[in-house]
């Protein structure tokens, strides 16, 4: 795993390595975009228990925004509320809103289905369908009605999400046959076919090598330029290498969690205004 | 050297078994010895009926499977039997597989998880292990009064044995293919859902072709299981002695007296001349190659539908 050295400069934990642009200024100023995805007010409940708590954030568009924090303070509740995957278990409720594009996605009127195809998801283990390589990017589009001829959406999905070359002379083989970074960058292709907005990663690259894990940090960054990213991840050196802005979550003593300090990424880590962000960023817990 | 060799003896020896493991091999031998009684008694179960069937089929050959019940052994065929079997497995087959396989995607895809359906998947559990007998007793009071209500015959044919039979092994196939359901990663479903799939679509495109075999093989399960069954449909209406329907049209045969083979079975044990044991044993065998013929049919499809992904 290489640090471009030149380019990078040290942060409050020195192992930690943040993107500058030729001047010398972090990049990946943010404020310039409007938000894609807001959170207002918005707490969780699982049941009675409460796992994330006064949660206010805005996620702007075609930037990469990374949620930090300790084990078991709600990250991934927090990524799966955005495209209602938590509806999926029963007993969840919510309170607050998650804004996206100004409408609120827990509305009565919201058909999480149609949530779904505007924000996609890649899951923490690589997880294709039991199909062939191309049926697995295909579905996605075949399940909102495309009919005829999907080479050519698969061939630049596939592209997309630089798998193309490994694939295009086995396409109509297992998902299974490809090793776990191939099945990850798979499940990217699949997740963009549906042409989302928004992609949310939930730790993807922890089961993944160090190379493949560069290599799928790359890809984030060549799909900012058309999607908006959001990615949880434990890894922090991950989240100061690869994204643009950051929310860092912690439990509170009631074992919910809450936003402790968000900004752009640069800042949170060289100069964070919260001591606890501090800790944690310096690796004195988590 | 001398001291390596005794060092290398003593590793030797301490990777040695300490001690025989007598329980073991008495439990391996006690295993094989329940194998082999299986075994021993279906074989000569077989044999058995094998040896007395033989000398019909050389004389009579083909002769025994076309002509009709009759009560001289001379002439007595399994013809009407075999149609009953052939169609009953038919009708069975297409009421409890659609139904079967729809009522398990209910439970276990889309039915919330409250005591209701909880007190349904055991209610279904306990009828499972309800005597067939009792089945034939709610085919009679149920099946047999309505369509002979309906003017259909007395009641007693086909179509009332097809709806017995059917609540008799609906249990299973309902099992048997929440089973395979229940097989299905997970992950599969999270996929599905986060790419934006209803539950519709991730039941029809991803759950029943990855549970199919499962749910293939369940319902030849309980479709052997409806075949080779008896005191139902003798209480629900099934002949015993003998009936002619010879020139009987599709309607008439439905809607008429009718029998299965393994009735015929029952009923030929039962006669007292002797010619008859001959019969009925020629009765069995064909009715082990009808359940063979139709587990080799499953194994077939299971085997189409099963892809190593």
């Amino acid at each position: 795993m290489t640090i471009d050295t030149e380019r990078s400069v040290e942060t409050a934990s020195p192992a930690i390595a943040i993107r500058v642009d030729e001047a010398g200024r972090p990049s990946g100023h943010d404020d310039t975009t409007t938000p894609a995805v807001e959170f207002r007010d918005f707490h969780f409940y699982y049941g009675k228990f409460r796992a994330v708590k006064e949660i206010n954030a805005s996620l702007r568009r075609n930037r990469i925004t990374a949620i930090i924090g300790p084990s078991g303070c709600g990250k991934s509740t927090l990524l799966r509320s955005v495209n209602r995957m938590n509806d999926l278990i029963e007993g969840t409720r919510v309170e607050g809103r998650v804004e996206f594009h100004g409408e609120n996605l827990y509305e009565d009127y919201v058909d999480a289905v149609e949530v779904r195809r505007r924000i996609g998801m890649v899951f923490q283990k690589a997880n294709p369908f039991p199909k062939s390589i191309y049926d697995n990017v295909a579905f996605g589009p075949r399940v909102n009605g495309a009919r005829g001829n999907l080479d050519d959406l698969v061939e630049s999905c596939l592209r997309r999400a630089a798998l193309w070359n490994d694939v295009k002379d086995k396409l109509k083989q297992s998902a299974y046959t490809l090793s776990g970074g191939q099945q990850q960058r798979l499940c990217i292709a699949r997740a963009i076919a549906t042409q989302p907005e928004v992609i949310l990663m939930d730790e993807p690259c922890s089961a993944l090598d160090p190379r493949a894990t560069l290599q799928i940090e790359e890809l984030m960054r060549e799909l900012q330029e058309e999607y908006t990213i959001i990615i949880v991840t434990h890894n922090m050196q991950q989240a100061a290498r690869a994204s643009d802005y950051t929310v860092f979550l912690n439990m509170a003593d009631d074992r919910a969690g809450y936003v402790v300090e968000q900004g752009p990424t640069a800042q949170l880590f060289t100069n964070p205004t919260n001591q606890m962000t501090e800790d944690y960023v310096s690796g004195r817990f988590g | 050297m001398a001291t390596s060799s005794v060092a290398a003896a003593t590793v030797r020896g301490s990777l040695r078994a300490q001690s025989r493991d007598w329980a073991g091999t008495i439990l391996q031998v006690l295993l094989v010895l329940a194998l082999l009684f299986s075994l021993a008694t279906l074989l000569v179960l077989v044999y058995d009926q094998l040896t007395k069937a033989l000398p019909v089929f050389g004389e009579r050959g083909v002769d025994f499977l076309t002509s009709g019940l009759s009560s001289n052994p001379a002439k007595a065929g399994v013809l009407q039997g075999v149609i009953g079997t052939a169609i009953l497995a038919l009708l069975v087959t297409l009421l409890a597989f659609p139904l079967g396989v729809a009522t398990a995607v209910y439970l276990e895809e889309y039915a919330p998880d409250n005591r209701f359906t909880r007190l349904l998947v055991l209610n279904i559990r306990n009828l499972a292990g309800v005597p067939s007998v009792v089945f034939g007793l709610l085919g009679l009071s149920v099946f047999v009064a309505a369509l002979s209500a309906a003017g259909v015959g007395n009641g007693r044919n086909l179509v009332s044995a097809a709806f017995t039979l059917t609540v008799l092994v609906l249990p299973i196939v309902i099992i048997t293919t929440s089973e395979a359901l229940r097989a299905v990663p997970g992950t599969i479903r999270e996929a599905g859902f986060g790419i934006g799939a209803s539950r519709w679509q991730v039941v029809r495109k991803l759950l029943l072709p990855a549970a199919a075999p499962g749910i293939l093989t369940g319902t030849v399960l309980a479709l052997s299981r409806a075949l080779g069954e008896t005191a139902p449909l003798i209480v629900a209406g099934a002949v015993l002695g003998s009936f002619s329907n010879t020139g009987a049209s599709a309607a008439e045969t439905l809607s008429g007296p009718y029998t299965v083979l393994p009735v015929i079975v029952y009923d030929w044990a039962r006669k007292p001349q002797e010619e008859f044991r001959a019969l009925t044993a020629a009765a069995i065998i064909v009715l082990l190659v009808v359940t063979l013929a139709a587990n080799a049919v499953a194994v077939l499809l299971r085997n189409r539908f099963e892809r190593t992904w």
